[in-house]
């Protein structure tokens, strides 16, 4: 029977199934992180279970840690204290652990690729919901909890009802200057926040094939933000490309042999999806979104919508509302939004490629005066590549911070936040409110945009910049 | 988990669409490592800018039941959204939609999702906002809400694994490890190309 890339790694990893039980899947890889792990070690304890396999599980700190200083004492007694815990419990439970400071630390979702532990054919999890990052390799990779994170780590498998299949086709060649974060963001802003629950999205279509697995990944890491519960690409040449040679990927005779499987992968061309969207990716431009949440998008040539443009009563209640908490007025062009911070980061956008992107555009050039721009990059590894290219140095003299690896102002949990009414570009996946700090405003953009925005002062494009 | 059989008692009507869990128990809240205690950091940004907001009404104190828009729980896989909004005091949330990973989570901590209708959720709000004090029924049972003094009755599903979970209070993981020879099994044919974490 036809098949698709979905269905193929949910039978792969069926250990149990039954009339009236959940499907029970084996997991592959677990990352851990020190935000959503605490009370699942606890759980363990009080259970008095190990964790299964130490070897399948790797952990690292990245939501909760400074990107400044990372060679002092941290400031913040609760943040010390959660670290300290994943500290303690990798220790007591034999699990491998990047720390701050280790050349290996970074972003969970950043790291595993990196480090080859993420590859086609695998189940991921990890207690984040942008795990679905790792979909871009053809694995099958989505968020849990923390009651999960504690199941997997007692069974090194979890219950799960089976989703629904869909497509996401994009076909065409995109425009000079629009990446593959315009790319997502014009898909959300076409099926909505809630388009995607219940759905594994497949990506595919000439647009995808040609990106590079940094793109996949910016494509697959914002699947979340469509509601689905996972997004995944194809394997091809560009993913084996990408894993031959990294730290734990197969040499030799078992490379080989991981090729052969993984060729096998791809959607069958007579297999169907429950459900079925089309774009042209010929007509995406570069995207920026304008609400609170990340379906709330305009091209970066548009205008702040009015309410009363919205078919739905819903949804101008929910525009009215997020134009309040934005401080926009309707109809104010994109273009002429001054903004306060720039922020490049995050598992979505900073990684090499990301870095590279930017540099290329703030090189020989200044930040606009008052605004405040920061570069954190993803992992350590990349921090150490970018400085031996000399990013770091392009990003400083322009103006911009350079920091050391983590989620940082994404989500604000460490001492990168926004103060309230404070208006960023930021290459991250949410723009929900309060999400980069209480009160602060949150506009999504890729890093080409971020980074000609820090240069303007206002959103603008890497080819409007004089 | 404790069992759930049924919930009886009044609703907070919460009319918002696309609730996020960032939202439900913001940012700062997550550096805790405890489970308990999340219930004063419930919601709290819209409590403490919004004297209007429907918890800080008190005609809705004690309510067991949040009714919301479609897509509540969307966004961050924080387990800590369920944690506020049990210790908070809620037993049940309604919408017609929720994000996948806090419809599971909630399904883990006892914390009952109820998916209705867009129309009979929308009409649940309106009578919640007429009448503060109607009392509304969940049976996790049989699979039906009720209001009924106003007559409004909706049947929801739930599968039927999370159902026999939730009656009879058990332990997830206990229920995978019954399977634990098959997941031994399992273990034995995995591909050896398939990567482990070995020490530095």
């Amino acid at each position: 029977m036809s098949k698709t890339l979905s269905e193929k790694l949910w039978e792969r990893h069926l250990v149990h199934e039954a009339p009236g039980d959940q499907d029970l899947l084996y997991i592959d890889m677990h990352l851990v992180h020190e935000v959503t792990s605490p009370q699942a070690f606890d759980g363990l304890r009080l259970a008095n279970r190990p964790v299964r396999r130490p070897d399948l599980t790797l952990a690292t700190a990245d939501h909760n840690v400074p990107t400044i200083h990372i060679d002092r004492p941290i400031a913040d007694p609760v943040s010390a204290t959660q670290l300290r815990a994943l500290d303690t419990n990798c220790a007591a439970f034999g699990i491998e652990l990047y720390p701050l400071a280790h050349p290996n630390q970074g972003i969970v979702h950043v790291i595993g690729p990196e480090l080859g532990l993420t590859m086609p054919g695998m189940t991921v999890v990890c207690g984040d919901s942008h795990t679905s990052t790792h979909g871009a390799f053809g694995a099958l990779a989505f968020g849990i909890g923390t009651s999960e994170v504690e199941h997997v780590m007692a069974t090194q498998c979890l219950p799960q009802i089976r989703p629904r299949t869909m497509a996401i086709t994009v076909d065409g060649d995109l425009q000079p200057g629009v990446t593959a974060k315009d790319v997502i963001l014009a898909i959300i802003g076409m099926i909505g926040t809630g388009g995607g629950i219940g759905h594994i999205i497949e990506y595919r279509g000439s647009v995808i094939r040609a990106l590079s697995m940094e793109g996949r990944m910016t494509i697959c890491n914002m699947s979340i933000e469509a509601g689905a519960k996972a997004g995944m690409i194809a394997p091809d040449d560009t993913t084996f490309a990408y894993v031959e040679g990294r730290k734990h990927a197969p040499r030799g005779v078992l490379w080989e042999r991981a090729l052969d499987d993984w060729r096998t992968l791809p959607t069958d061309s007579a297999a169907e999806f429950a459900r079925d969207v089309a774009l042209d990716g010929s007509a995406i431009r570069p995207h920026i979104s304008w609400g609170t949440n990340p379906g709330q998008v305009v091209p970066i040539d548009g205008a702040v919508p009015s309410p009363e443009s919205f078919d739905d009563a819903g949804a101008r209640e929910v525009a009215a509302r997020a134009l309040t908490y934005m401080g926009l007025v309707p109809g104010t062009p994109m273009r002429e939004i001054a903004v306060d911070t720039v922020f490049i980061g995050s598992c979505t956008n900073s990684r090499i490629e990301d870095l590279r992107l930017a540099a290329d555009v703030v090189a020989g050039r200044t930040v606009k005066p008052n605004v405040r721009a920061m570069v954190v990059p993803g992992s350590m590894m990349v921090r150490a590549q970018a400085e031996v290219e000399g990013l770091d140095r392009i990003f400083k003299d322009a103006g911009f911070e350079w920091r050391a690896a983590g989620c940082s102002m994404c989500l604000g949990m460490n001492a990168d936040k926004l103060r309230a009414g404070e208006r960023c570009a930021s290459t991250s996946n949410r723009n929900f409110e309060g999400r980069q700090g209480p009160g602060g405003r949150t506009h999504l953009v890729s890093p080409a945009v971020a980074a000609a925005t820090a240069i303007a002062g206002t959103f603008a494009t890497p080819s409007e910049l004089g | 988990m404790q069992p759930v059989t049924r919930i009886v008692g009044t609703a907070a009507p919460l009319d918002r669409s696309d609730v996020d869990t960032d939202q439900i128990i913001p940012a700062s809240w997550l550096k805790r490592v405890e489970r308990t205690g999340f219930g004063i950091g419930l919601f709290s940004a819209w409590r403490e800018n919004d004297p209007d907001f429907v918890l800080n009404r008190p005609e809705f104190g004690g309510a067991k039941i949040l009714i919301a828009g479609p897509n509540f729980g969307i966004g961050s896989s924080r387990e800590h959204a369920v944690w506020a909004l049990t210790d908070f005091g809620f037993d049940a949330v309604v919408s017609p939609r929720f994000g996948d990973i806090f419809r599971n989570n909630a399904t883990k901590t006892g914390l009952v999702p109820v998916v209705v209708s867009e129309e009979f959720g929308e009409a649940l709000l309106r009578a919640v906002e007429h009448d503060p004090t109607l009392e509304i029924m969940i049976d996790v049972t049989e699979g039906w809400i009720s209001a009924p003094s106003v007559g409004l009755e909706s049947e929801f599903t739930l599968d039927e694994f999370t159902r026999h979970r939730l009656l009879e209070g058990l332990d997830d993981i206990g229920l995978s490890l019954r399977h634990v020879d098959k997941i031994s099994a399992y273990e034995t044919g995995r591909p050896a190309w398939m990567p482990s974490v070995d020490p530095d």
